[in-house]
């Protein structure tokens, strides 16, 4: 068997908007991580010799930083949850859209 | 001033009010009306027991110590919160499914329900969260203290009995709440509730000691941030290696103490939780390090120098007089230590039940544990025995300890000590070739490099390791310095510890890993964790009668409670759609009473009660296993002798073919010789016959004398050609053939056969045409140009001779390839027949009924020669008539000769 003879049947190629858009969001929720580790690494850079960081910026950054984290993470979850709900309220076309098994009409 | 007094009525009230609480919240949930137990509200709230005393008073102490570096502590487990899509989703996801009872159940149950690794796992937390009680246990007491230290002696008072005290109030509470329900997926509501009372309380008092300080004592945001700058934290010193190392090192111990795996995974029970969890516990642990900072300022710049930092939550409200805001601190400090203290209590108990005390007492009540003993009630015993003595354990260790300053940075070395865990757990999750040898060898390795770099030298000096052991080396082999392995000096030494454990830990995990087969069972188990998607298809194995099913009742009536048993068999038989109590046990339910049961002992000790029951009729996973590999073989087998009749029935059928053939030939050669015998047999007669009446008859004419003559001549002639061609075609068989190769064009050769054909041919049949294009056949050859013409010559005569059609005509068309010449002769007549083509080329083969007379071995001779020559001659099928294809080569090598 081919390598794209056994993907076909579990991959649909193209999805409905709504469900493209829920993978999208799934794919932020994924990403947020990597943002935030990215962020949180940033005070490796104060090290350098040389650089002088005040407390109250070094405050002001991570707690920024943590609390707009936290309150974007809060915010995609909600959509996603929202998004979720649409398309299992959608019915049967929802649910094919959803269901990988199926191609989408 | 609140006098000590005060102080213990209004934490016994507290106390009552968590018990008031928990009841609550039990009571609710039995009834049936604790939905808002399940609130993912609560859940976040639950997860708190991450930030203890340790944190609640220690980060400011931190904070003062090692500046920024308190945050990290935080910000690691927010990772692993904003992470949870990656991580937690599928661990939680697992831990419901396998019914999950601690971080040493998942590990036991993912390296096919490991007895050793569930010991292991349970011996490690223990070491790893003893000093961690102790540690909360000081806290209180520390706290205690400064209520009551003013102006008297500290010696008069004994800080061991308020630690005894506390602990002693825990066990109570714990074994009340902790052991209520046996089954560990029936959630421990009320712990839980009270646990997210407690963390209310705690973050209400951290925030509202900040809040004072900072608009209270230093005047507001602005002022605040004005005096941080100005004080001795004003700036970043924190070294990169441990900033990024602690964080990772808090998310490892996030995901792997005891406590957090016990309120993340095993109090879920919905991805709802998670999914709140995911955002509002980082803010709450960002809450919680919000104003550690202005704090330590404060208490820094407030009071005198050498006051220890680790109490500056409570010092500070209490040295401006705030002395409500000092109790409010002191319930947050004592809400952080209590609440970890349960829920680490509950957390190691169940593990030190199901995976030392269980096992051992199976082993002891060999065969007789189903049938008598109750085992439910064996199991809460030896958990709340369990419970005790962790608690005891945690109480001596203080004790012993004394409460020094090393059990500060005890903290950080339990989360490193618990970190071990952490590759064995996450590679189980997702990688389906981790093995049981390598989650011991990774787990093993990893502890004692932690033990032994971290964990005793944590005691300081000359008390478990030598002084001189850490200055030149256990027998002064100096690579083996427990700060300073293989000769790296320099490092942090909680970083030095870090680093090589987990590094070795892997190391040792992946390899051995790699290099180990894992049993069928682990491999079933681990093919479950990974691919979490609930399938139907479990580690079956189990079949069973309807004698066993009382006794699976009975058993499970002794671990769950004969109510829930009996409720639980009840739905199985309706399910089944059996009437009366006991369902059939079929493999499906007795797997899932397995499951059930491991909710309350564990999964390898289910799994070791079961089998004792059902143990006679047992097919083990090994036993199928087995049998697959067994069919697997058989198939193989099958496959093989499959394609050995194959190929002997292709043989038999070219056999048959060969005899067919040969079969034909012999017939053939049968006619031949009844023919050949007949045409020497009739010139013979002739010649006999005339040769007599020459002889005998007397007065002949003269012209009758010739006619008889001519007939015998004639006659001869006919032997003689006849006798030529015999002996041709055996010259020829014999390769003892003469080649007279010269130059000549291939019009020639063709016009002579023409020439010659037409000379022989029979008055009395229809003329042959013949076709041919001259343009083509301007070819020169060098080859035998008479034993060519000799092929064509056969060839049209053939023609002449077996063509049917009323007009005959022949088409010789010639094509020349890359230095091979093709002639094609095509008659309009019938063709040969199918099962005739292959036999045309045989000696004394002649086609049909022998109306033209020949001996039939032209065509024999035709391929001999062509083969001499370098070509050959084959019957062309698929054409309008009978038609053949000669080839050759354009110039015959003289060596060919």
């Amino acid at each position: 068997m081919t390598r794209s003879g056994g993907r076909i049947p579990s991959q649909p190629l193209f999805v409905e908007r709504q469900t493209y858009r829920l993978r999208r969001f799934q794919d932020a929720v994924r990403a947020l991580p990597v943002l935030a580790l990215l962020m949180w690494c940033v005070p490796l850079l104060w090290g350098v010799p040389g650089a002088v960081i005040t407390a109250s910026s070094v405050l002001i950054y991570v707690f920024l930083s943590w609390f707009l984290l936290s309150a974007f993470c809060g915010v995609l979850l909600w959509v996603l949850a929202r998004a979720e709900a649409r398309i299992a309220a959608e019915g049967p076309s929802g649910a094919r859209a959803a269901d990988p098994d199926r191609p989408a009409p | 001033m609140i006098t000590t007094n005060a102080l213990a009525a209004i934490s016994l009230a507290y106390v009552l009010l968590l018990f008031a609480v928990a009841f609550v919240a039990e009571r609710a949930a039995r009834q049936g009306r604790g939905r808002w137990l399940r609130a993912p509200i609560i859940y976040t709230l639950s997860l708190s027991i991450y930030c203890t005393a340790w944190t609640f008073y220690g980060a400011v102490g931190s904070a003062v110590r090692g500046g920024f570096e308190y945050l990290t502590i935080y910000l690691g487990p927010s990772l692993i919160l904003i992470g949870w899509w990656w991580g937690l989703r599928k661990l939680v996801r697992i831990g419901r499914e396998q019914r999950i009872t601690s971080i040493a159940d998942l590990i036991s149950s993912r390296y096919g329900k490991s007895t050793l690794l569930g010991v292991g796992v349970t011996l490690l937390a223990v070491l790893g969260t003893t000093p961690y009680i102790a540690l909360q246990l000081q806290s209180v007491t520390l706290s205690v203290e400064v209520f009551a230290s003013p102006g008297v002696d500290p010696g008069d008072r004994n800080p061991l009995s308020t630690a005894f005290w506390v602990a002693a109030g825990l066990a109570v509470f714990t074994v009340i709440f902790g052991t209520r329900n046996l089954d560990a997926n029936e959630r421990h509501h009320g712990v839980v509730m009270a646990i997210a009372v407690e963390a209310v309380v705690k973050l209400a008092a951290l925030i509202a000691v900040g809040a004072f300080v900072v608009w209270g004592v230093m005047g507001g945001v602005g002022a605040a941030l004005d005096r941080i700058d100005a004080s001795e934290l004003g700036h970043w010193d924190v070294p990169g290696g441990r900033w990024a190392g602690l964080m990772l090192l808090s998310a490892a111990a996030f995901l792997c103490l005891p406590r957090m795996f016990q309120v993340l995974v095993v109090e879920n029970d919905s991805d709802a939780q998670l999914r709140m969890a995911a955002w509002a516990f980082p803010i709450y642990m960002a809450l919680m390090s919000l104003f550690i900072v202005p704090i330590a300022v404060a208490g820094l710049a407030l009071l005198p120098e050498g006051s220890n930092p680790d109490l500056f939550v409570l010092t500070v409200p209490l040295s401006l007089g705030q002395d409500g805001l000092a109790v409010l601190s002191f319930l947050g400090g004592f809400s952080s230590a209590t609440s970890m203290v349960i829920v680490a209590a509950i957390a190691v108990s169940t593990m030190v039940s199901n995976h030392i005390v269980m096992p051992i007492w199976l082993q002891l009540q060999q065969g007789t544990a189903m049938v008598s003993g109750d085992v439910r009630y064996v199991v809460l015993l030896s958990r709340r025995l369990s419970i005790a003595g962790v608690l005891l354990l945690g109480y001596v260790y203080y004790a012993l300890s004394g409460g020094g300053a090393a059990l500060s940075a005890i903290g950080l070395v339990s989360f490193a000590g618990v970190a071990q865990l952490l590759p064995a757990m996450l590679a189980g999750v997702f990688w389906r070739g981790a093995s049981r040898i390598g989650a011991i060898a990774g787990i093993g390795t990893g502890s004692a490099v932690w033990l032994y770099t971290l964990f005793l030298p944590s005691f300081g000096p000359d008390v478990v390791i030598a002084q001189a052991v850490f200055d030149h080396g256990p027998f002064g082999i100096g690579w083996l310095r427990p700060q300073a392995l293989f000769g790296i000096t320099g490092l942090d030494p909680l970083m030095h510890a870090v680093l090589w454990s987990l590094a070795l830990n892997t190391v040792a995990f992946f390899a051995a890993s790699l290099v180990s087969f894992p049993s069928p069972l682990e491999r079933l188990q681990g093919a479950q964790f990974v691919n979490t998607d609930p399938s139907p298809a479990g580690p079956r194995g189990w079949t069973g009668n309807a004698a066993q099913a009382e006794d699976l009742m009975v058993m499970t009536q002794r671990i769950l409670g004969p109510r829930e048993a009996q409720a639980l068999f009840l739905r199985e038989a309706q399910r089944q759609g059996v009437a009366g109590l006991l369902p059939d046990p079929t493999p499906d339910f007795v797997e899932r009473l397995e499951r059930e049961l491991a909710g309350s002992v564990g999964a390898a000790t289910a799994h070791a009660m079961v089998g004792q029951i059902v143990g006679g009729s047992r097919v083990s996973v090994a036993d199928l296993m087995a049998v697959a590999d067994e069919t697997a073989q058989m198939m193989e087998t099958s496959a093989r002798l499959e394609a050995q009749s194959q190929e002997l029935s292709r043989t038999a059928r070219q056999l048959r073919e060969a005899n067919a053939k040969l079969t034909r030939l012999s017939v053939q050669k049968d006619a031949f010789l009844s023919q050949i015998s007949h045409e020497l047999r009739t010139p013979m007669t002739s010649i006999r016959a005339f040769s007599e009446i020459l002889r005998d008859s007397d007065g002949i004419d003269p012209a009758d004398t010739v006619k008889y003559a001519s007939i015998i001549h004639d006659e001869a002639i006919r032997l003689t050609r006849l006798l030529d061609d015999l002996l041709d075609l055996s010259v020829l068989e014999n390769g003892q053939v003469n080649l007279n190769l010269r130059e000549g064009r291939l019009s020639d050769v063709l016009d002579r056969a023409e020439a010659a054909a037409a000379a022989a041919a029979d008055a009395d049949r229809p003329a042959l045409t013949i076709h041919r294009r001259r343009s083509d056949e301007d070819i020169a050859l060098v080859t035998d140009i008479d034993r060519l013409a000799q092929v064509f010559i056969n060839l049209i005569a053939n023609a002449r001779k077996y063509c049917e059609a009323d007009a005959p005509a022949l088409h010789i068309s010639v094509s020349e390839t890359a230095g091979r010449v093709v002639v094609d002769f095509i008659d309009n007549g019938n063709g040969v027949a199918l099962e005739a083509q292959d036999v045309i080329f045989e000696k004394f083969s002649r086609v049909g009924d022998q109306k033209a007379g020949g001996a039939g071995l032209g065509l024999a001779i035709s391929r001999q020669i062509m083969t001499r020559l370098g070509g050959d001659i084959r019957y062309l099928p698929g054409q309008s008539g009978a038609a053949f294809r000669v080839s050759l080569a354009k110039a015959m090598p003289i060596a060919a000769q």
